[in-house]
């Protein structure tokens, strides 16, 4: 059966890069919509309404409150810090805050949710009309980043419901641990049109959350879960059934997902069917989507205000502890990812891609950072150079990390400023990047000293060398000599080898050019 | 001993001339007394005596105090009435257990109550229903005269029945029960004593399993106006496990004196429905002619909205049930049936075995006021009723002090009357006077003021503006001791001293 899966996985997933193009091909047909609704887990160590902990990974029923249980005769207590933090997050994604906001109880029947109803905000929710701009850019899929804007419905706090487990014995089990952590839900408009599009909202929502500190962004947790709702129609019509995608645990399934929902609502309408108006699931294994397993009639949630909970006021209690002062909150925003890609371009002339790629890494945009700090005359271009490409590279290699301590901006900046001073290349630089990532603690000259790489840009050293070149390559200098300026490239790369990739390129160039002439 | 005050009672524990430990055996010893009249669901047959220093000594040194169970209690079942909660153990105290202990109570046993406090009787309880000692076949004594009218079950008025029953016969010196709709006043009225629903916000409702929130209010059940000061100071506050309640500067522990001719009396025509009784609206009218020969105006007022406010009530209170019955399921605590096929059998078979009728459709209604399609039409319409009729409490307030109605329309009515009526029908006549406190928050107090011709107690309610709660007591005080209702004594023929 795994192995049927596996199979089919793959099948799928060649599938999946085929509906890419397929996708493409029928655009001009075919309008896709689709609109997020993301759940986002709060940064707090108690709970919402309880003073139970929130730490993942707990032993089964351990971080749960009378209250979490659902114990006859116990209330809510909202917790502050929760409520700065949702704040803090509507703020970051220029939401109205709301002076005043309610709860409401949800009302459904479900094993994991104990009081049989959930808490969250429906009529006056504690953030509305925010917007969020980010950059669009899949390598492969587009030539250059766009900005695409989705405007925010509503931002609002809620509990967490538990967790429906299954034992090997089929016994339904529930962890309540997760019962009440606090959430904000945040609704984006339909303002999107395909996964990429998607996923890149994530991506960027993620940067902020991190930048502000107010959720973990641990997916893998729970932390971060996206809902998709996705329809399609036909331009000048009115737009079409959509369906919702629960749940999604991954960017990478969300651009999956949707991607595979327009896809296949557009085979489903081409070859005659009907969308149906369902909710459905993720499945990461299969790559596509699915129809929920417990398909649920429409349900009625049976809103009603929260009676035990007076409405939220926000600046309401001056100079008390317990105020909570949206414009001081404000204030204490940090710099936010848009901002910090628009000084990089501004200050550093680089590709929008290469901006966009040193914000979408925070450790990276740090570093970069740094190592511009400590001295105005490094190109930039070269630090994006050793940074998103060599150092990337031995990440994704796996031979280092952001945090084991091998690289840091003074190693970093010293390769750069050795590439600058022309004391090395790009491709000893990589070697030297190398041996540090295996474990030399040494500083870069020491390595390059140690192990011969210093570039040679000694002239009279390298004439020799373009002499014996030209002595032991008549033919192609021939071919040189009749116009056929090209194969200047070969020689350089018979110099190159010849030197261990040392020489410096450019005096070479320049040298060889000088001894063609006539 | 056990008719005196608490605060007379008291200093002869401090002073050493009583002993805590002979004071609840006599309690446990009435409790036997009346064990046919079914007060209590449990009784705590160990004393735990608190112990007090002369330096700091607490406001209820030793007393046995009953608690209706509906309240959590710690290491105490707290049954609600209910077969969904019949062998539930709360791991915590409800905030106003604790304070009680804080200030040295002790608890004498949990006391009966409607199913989950649903009802005017106590009569539909798992552990059956509460009788009323009035009429009933235990011997008792009123102002010394043993009373010899032939039996006759009357209920006790509900739902804090069970408390009522517990204080009238001495077996405690007071009682929490809970008032939602009238459920402290009404049996309070119907047995005879002091019955007080505080302002809605100033009791923690914190381990008072909720009938409705947004109503219900933790209240005492007292011999005198002065025990239920003495009470009402040691639990009111703020507490944060509460978040609607407020903070209580000053708390006296007995009544303040009043100047009557200082003090202007509303009487609300609306208050005057077709079923009450000729006798109730005698004693309406001895109340106010007591007030008005002191020197206190007395003047007729109007409250609109009056008419409307038990269906607002009606709807208000079941969407609040549909919505806090929802956690008995059956899975976490309570009643738990054998494995169904499917969580959703599991519940479906729960809640129809271990909920009452009663129960049940209230639930049905709550979720059906609450559907989307009907929201606007009875659950918000409620809501704006509800905003009416606490304007028209605001409105009175700007020309009176106090306002003066009967609790109950009639007596206590018999066992088996009252059991042909359905719990709504019930309900509408016996909370009529009553739930238009609960929907404003404003406190009110029933004080018993006379018998009737069937040597039954008739009590009247006076009501104030929201956070006047002791200047509330310290008028009903003074009524108190100008209407001298006679003392109901046990005869417990075993210890005749």
């Amino acid at each position: 059966m795994r192995l049927m899966n596996l199979i089919r996985g793959s099948q799928h997933r060649n599938l999946a890069q085929l509906s890419d193009i397929i996708i493409a091909e029928k655009r001009s047909k075919w309008i896709p919509v689709v609109g997020l609704e993301i759940h986002v887990q709060l940064k707090s160590n108690a709970k919402l309404f309880s003073p139970s902990t929130t730490i993942f990974g707990a032993p089964a029923n351990t971080n749960v409150s009378l209250f979490d249980a659902a114990i006859p005769g116990t209330l809510p207590v909202l917790n502050k810090k929760c409520v700065e933090l949702g704040v803090y997050t509507a703020l970051a994604l220029s939401c109205d805050v709301n002076s005043v906001s309610f709860f409401d109880r949800k009302h459904y029947f479900y094993a994991d949710l104990p009081a049989g109803y959930q808490i969250t905000q429906q009529r006056a929710p504690l953030a509305c009309n925010g917007q969020l701009e980010f950059p669009v850019y899949q390598p492969g899929v587009h030539k250059k980043p766009y900005t695409k804007l989705s405007k925010i419905h509503q931002m609002q706090l809620e509990q967490d419901s538990g967790k429906s487990l299954y034992d090997i014995n089929g016994r339904n089990l529930v962890d309540l641990n997760r019962a009440g952590v606090p959430l904000i839900e945040i609704v984006f408009a339909p303002d999107l049109s395909d996964g990429y599009e998607a996923a890149a909202l994530v991506k960027e929502l993620i940067l902020i959350l991190r930048r502000i500190e107010t959720c973990s962004c641990k997916m893998e947790e729970g932390a971060l879960r996206i809902d998709a709702n996705v329809s399609v129609h036909k331009e000048g019509e009115s737009l079409g059934i959509r369906t919702e995608t629960k749940n999604i645990g991954s960017i990478r399934g969300v651009s999956h997902a949707v991607n595979y929902e327009i896809k296949r609502q557009i085979d489903l309408l081409e070859s005659g069917g009907m969308v149906t108006n369902e909710t459905r699931a993720w499945d990461a294994f299969l790559d596509e989507t699915v129809p929920m397993r417990d398909k649920e009639m429409k349900q009625d949630y049976r809103f009603m205000p929260e009676p035990n909970l007076p409405p939220l006021r926000l600046d309401s209690m001056e100079n008390t502890e317990e105020n909570i002062s949206v414009s001081k909150l404000k204030q204490s925003l940090p710099e936010l990812p848009a901002e910090s890609r628009e000084k990089l371009a501004k200050s550093f002339d680089l590709l929008p891609e290469t901006v966009i790629q040193l914000v979408n890494i925070e450790d990276l945009f740090l570093i970069f950072n740094s190592i511009m700090k400590e001295n105005k005359n490094r190109n930039a271009k070269t630090v994006a150079t050793i940074l998103l490409v060599e150092l990337m590279t031995l990440i994704n290699k796996g031979l280092t990390d952001f945090n084991d301590g091998k690289f840091n901006e003074v190693k970093l900046g010293n390769i750069v400023d050795l590439i600058q001073s022309g004391d090395i290349n790009i491709n000893i630089a990589k070697l030297v990047m190398e041996e540090i990532a295996n474990g030399n603690n040494n500083s870069p000259k020491e390595i390059i000293t140690a192990l011969g790489l210093w570039q040679v840009k000694d002239t009279d050293e390298l004439t020799q060398i373009c002499i014996k070149i030209i002595k032991d390559n008549p033919e192609i200098v021939n071919q040189y000599k009749k116009g056929k300026k090209k194969v200047l490239f070969a020689l350089l790369g018979k110099v190159a080898s010849e030197t261990n990739k040392k020489a410096k390129m450019d005096v070479v160039a320049e040298l060889l050019k000088e001894m063609l002439k006539d | 001993m056990l008719l005196q005050t608490i605060e007379a009672v008291r200093k002869q524990l401090q002073n050493g001339s009583l002993d805590a430990a002979e004071l609840y055996r006599a309690c446990l010893r009435r409790t036997e007394l009346i064990k046919d009249l079914n007060a209590f669901v449990s009784i705590q047959k160990e004393f735990r005596p608190h112990k007090w220093s002369k330096q700091n000594p607490s406001r209820l040194n030793n007393i046995p105090i009953a608690i209706k169970d509906n309240f959590c209690t710690k290491g105490i079942p707290t049954t609600c009435g209910s077969r969904m909660l019949k062998d539930f153990v709360p791991p915590y105290n409800a905030t106003v257990v604790e304070k009680l202990f804080n200030q040295g109570a002790v608890i004498i046993g949990k006391c009966n109550l409607d199913e989950f406090a649903m009802g005017s009787g106590t009569v539909d309880s798992i552990h059956g229903p509460t009788k009323n000692i009035w009429r009933s076949n235990i011997a008792y004594s009123v102002n010394n005269q043993e009373v010899k009218l032939p039996v006759d079950w009357r209920i006790a008025g509900g739902s804090s029945g069970g408390s009522a029953v517990a204080v009238a016969t001495g077996t405690c010196f007071a009682a929490l029960g809970s008032d939602t709709g009238g459920s402290a006043r009404n049996p309070a009225a119907h047995c005879g004593i002091v019955g007080f629903k505080p302002t809605y916000s100033t009791v923690s409702r914190h381990g008072l399993v909720p009938l409705v929130n947004s109503m219900d209010v933790p209240s005492i059940l007292a011999r005198t106006v002065s025990d239920a000061t003495t009470v009402y100071g040691v639990i009111c506050g703020r507490d944060p496990f509460d978040s609607t309640t407020v903070d209580i500067d000053i708390t006296p522990e007995k009544p303040y004196p009043i100047d009557p001719s200082q003090i202007r009396i509303g009487i609300p025509m609306e208050y005057h429905p077709s079923g009450l009784s000729e006798e109730v609206l005698a004693a309406w009218e001895m109340v106010a002619s007591i007030f008005e020969k002191a020197g206190s105006s007395v003047k007729k007022i109007s409250l609109p909205h009056t008419k409307y406010s038990i269906s607002c009530y009606s709807v208000l209170n079941q969407a609040e049930v549909a919505s806090n019955m929802a956690r008995y399921d059956g899975l976490k605590y309570g009643y738990r049936p054998n494995e169904g096929t499917s969580v959703e059998s599991l519940y479906a078979e729960a809640r129809a075995t271990a909920l009452g009728q009663v129960v049940k459709a209230r639930i049905l209604a709550g979720n059906y006021f609450l559907l989307q399609r009907n929201y606007k039409k009875y659950f918000e319409k409620a809501l704006k009723v509800r905003r009416l009729i606490v304007n028209d409490f605001l409105e009175v307030w700007k020309s009176v002090d106090i306002l003066i109605t009967p609790t109950t329309l009639t007596e206590a009515p018999s066992l088996s009357e009252f059991c042909k009526l359905d719990n709504r029908q019930q309900c509408s006549s016996e909370d009529y006077c009553t739930q238009p406190c609960n929907l404003a928050g404003c406190p009110a107090i029933s004080v018993p003021v006379r018998l009737s011709a069937n040597g039954l107690p008739i009590g009247i309610q006076l009501i104030a503006p929201n956070y006047k709660d002791f200047f509330l007591l310290a008028v009903s005080n003074w009524l108190e001791k100008n209407v001298s209702f006679p003392k109901l004594d046990l005869i417990d023929t075993e210890t005749i001293k």
